[in-house]
């Protein structure tokens, strides 16, 4: 527990750490309970009041329907998190089991596995995900799934690599000599030992994500589901926005701004969890 | 080296078959077809058209005479531009691609170089903070936005670029800088902290001890033992600016491969698809043969038996 108390320590004295934690439970929060908060609904219409610029009554104005803006990057903020958070596990989960087999089994289980692993990684990112996108549509899922199948690559060559350094040290083999079997070894072992890399890797996953999705939803290629209620990222509404950038830059300013900040405050926080875990890249 | 290098072919022609059966797989199982339309062609009409794409055939034979023309340079017609070949659509606007990510590739190597040795040479100082920060922007800061932004300010505002039309050299400025900024973030982060462990190595300490300027110390000294990973990631890095610049060119609207990626994707036109895919996975697979060889060539101490 002692990684612990260091984390808090740190995080008293790193002003931008805390800052950025901040945001990140502000948006999920705010974005989670969208509709408890927000007084507008999402797809509700006023007709009298198009186009409008940031009032009392809406916060950062209206859209070409009339539809209040701050509920719409409400609305949005829990399809972008979700997306962020859901591409990071599903990677997380396939990639530490992956890299665990692949770097504990070796020899030719090992080079069989990685060669997979490398012709992942010899391709464009974006590229995969238009064409799997594609097969799985434009929706939540689909983007989730076809994410995940991306991202999934860099969690295994990380476990993988630290297996291989983890199995030759003396606890494994203490563990090997009071008879523990595999599954023991792997998962009490060493993955509570090379939970620090990954954890660092899932941090920087969620931006990663969440800059993907919505560059892929912006040139109409991502998420767009208008009759859903998990229909429309943040990428969605600055797409929505651009069209009409010249005259009414609110549209497309706020979103964008949401998507900025947010990435913003994950790479932050990836950088912190990395000084403090590893202490040799500070 | 020769076995080395004809490893390093093999793999990369055995991505390439991956991806090519991949791609020709994946269009293939998709719901809805290039030539379906809101209202029906006549049965005659649509046998014709099947009949000259060879789509009436079984898969097998189509996948064999789609490899059997790629071996040969011919990648098919495009279903959308009648009277073009993929091929030909791929020669007209590759040059405009690579291009652009030339230049971006230029803009970060030049802005990062002198950030990475200014945060090094004072590590953990506000100059270092900055640069540091200033990279966590760069990274963080999604093309589009940046596109937008850029434009709203230096073509709506002040009037001093074009927002569009690709030719003239004052239409690049925008898009090289979009494109650019990511990558320089990167490179960035990666000589800094590449110059902070050289700077720690016992060579410097000689160095320093000797008495030489801190400057010479610096340039003649550190940075080019510094250079080993950034040269590593500049072949990946071309090839992921030339292959993910269809963003910048949607935004600039530049008429290059990725706007064409783009409509292709809208309009199911299954050869092009499948043959951009194709141009930049081979591109990435280059990129990554050379960075391998280059490696090999700058240091001894890696070069691969």
């Amino acid at each position: 527990m002692k990684v612990i108390q260091r984390l808090a320590g740190e995080f008293r004295r790193n002003r931008l750490l805390t800052a950025s934690l901040a945001f990140i439970a502000l948006v999920t929060l705010t974005g989670f309970l969208a509709p408890l908060i927000s007084p507008y609904s999402p797809g509700g219409f006023e007709e009298q009041r198009l186009l409008e610029g940031p009032s009392a009554a809406h916060w950062l104005g209206t859209d070409e329907l009339g539809r209040d803006v701050l509920t719409r990057i409400l609305y949005g903020a829990r399809v972008s998190i979700a997306v962020g958070l859901g591409t990071a596990l599903i990677a997380l989960i396939i990639g530490t089991f992956y890299g665990l087999v692949s770097g504990y089994a070796g020899g030719g289980l090992d080079s069989f596995l990685m060669r997979v692993v490398d012709i992942f990684y010899g391709l464009p990112d974006l590229l995969i995900f238009v064409l799997l996108s594609l097969f799985l549509g434009r929706n939540i899922t689909g983007v989730l799934i076809a994410l995940g199948l991306i991202t999934w690559v860099r969690f295994a060559r990380i476990t993988r690599g630290q297996v291989l350094q983890a199995k030759e040290l003396i606890y494994v083999e203490g563990a090997r000599a009071i008879g523990a079997s595999h599954a023991r070894i792997l998962l009490r072992h060493i993955l509570p030992n090379i939970f620090a890399p990954l954890l660092v890797t899932l941090t920087f996953s969620i931006p990663a994500a969440i800059l993907s999705e919505s560059t892929l939803s912006f040139i109409g290629l991502g998420i767009n589901d208008p009759y859903n209620a998990w229909g429309t990222s943040w990428g969605t509404l600055a797409q929505d926005g651009w069209r009409a950038m010249r005259t009414y830059p609110h549209l497309i300013f706020f979103p964008a701004l949401a998507i900025f900040l947010t990435i913003l405050a994950f790479n932050f926080l990836g950088n912190g969890l990395r000084d403090i875990l590893d202490p040799k890249a500070r | 080296m020769i076995h080395f290098l004809s490893k390093r072919l093999l793999h990369g022609l055995a991505v390439l078959w991956v991806v090519v059966t991949l791609t020709f797989i994946l269009l293939r199982i998709l719901p809805g077809g290039p030539f379906d339309s809101e209202r029906r062609l006549p049965p005659e009409i649509m046998a014709n058209i099947q009949a000259k794409y060879h789509l009436d055939e079984p898969w097998l034979k189509q996948y064999a005479r789609y490899l059997v023309g790629v071996a040969q340079g011919d990648l098919g017609p495009s279903y959308k531009y009648i009277d073009r070949t993929v091929s030909d659509i791929i020669k007209d606007t590759l040059p405009t691609s690579t291009l652009l990510g030339v230049l971006a590739l230029a803009f970060a190597v030049v802005l990062s170089f002198p950030l990475a040795v200014a945060a090094a040479a004072h590590h953990n100082r506000w100059t270092d903070r900055g640069c540091v920060f200033l990279a966590t922007l760069g990274i963080s800061l999604p093309h589009f936005l940046l596109g937008a932004v850029l434009i709203w300010v230096f073509s709506l505002k002040l009037g001093w670029f074009q927002a569009a039309r690709w030719g003239s050299p004052d239409s690049a400025v925008l898009p090289t800088i979009t494109l650019g900024s990511m990558p320089c973030a990167y490179f960035t982060y990666l000589l800094r902290s590449s110059l902070l462990e050289t700077l720690g190595e016992d060579f410097i300490r000689t160095a320093r001890a000797k008495g030489l300027k801190e400057p010479f110390v610096l340039f003649k000294h550190a940075v080019r033992n510094s250079l080993i990973p950034v040269l590593t990631l500049l072949g990946p890095i071309f090839a992921t600016l030339v292959a993910g610049s269809f963003v910048v060119e949607y935004v600039f609207a530049i008429p290059g491969m990725g706007r064409f990626f783009i409509s292709a994707v809208t309009d199911r036109d299954y050869p092009l698809i499948t043959g951009v895919t194709l141009v930049y996975t081979a591109i990435l697979v280059c990129a990554n043969l050379l960075v391998d060889m280059f490696y090999s060539l700058v240091d001894p101490r890696i070069r691969v038996h």
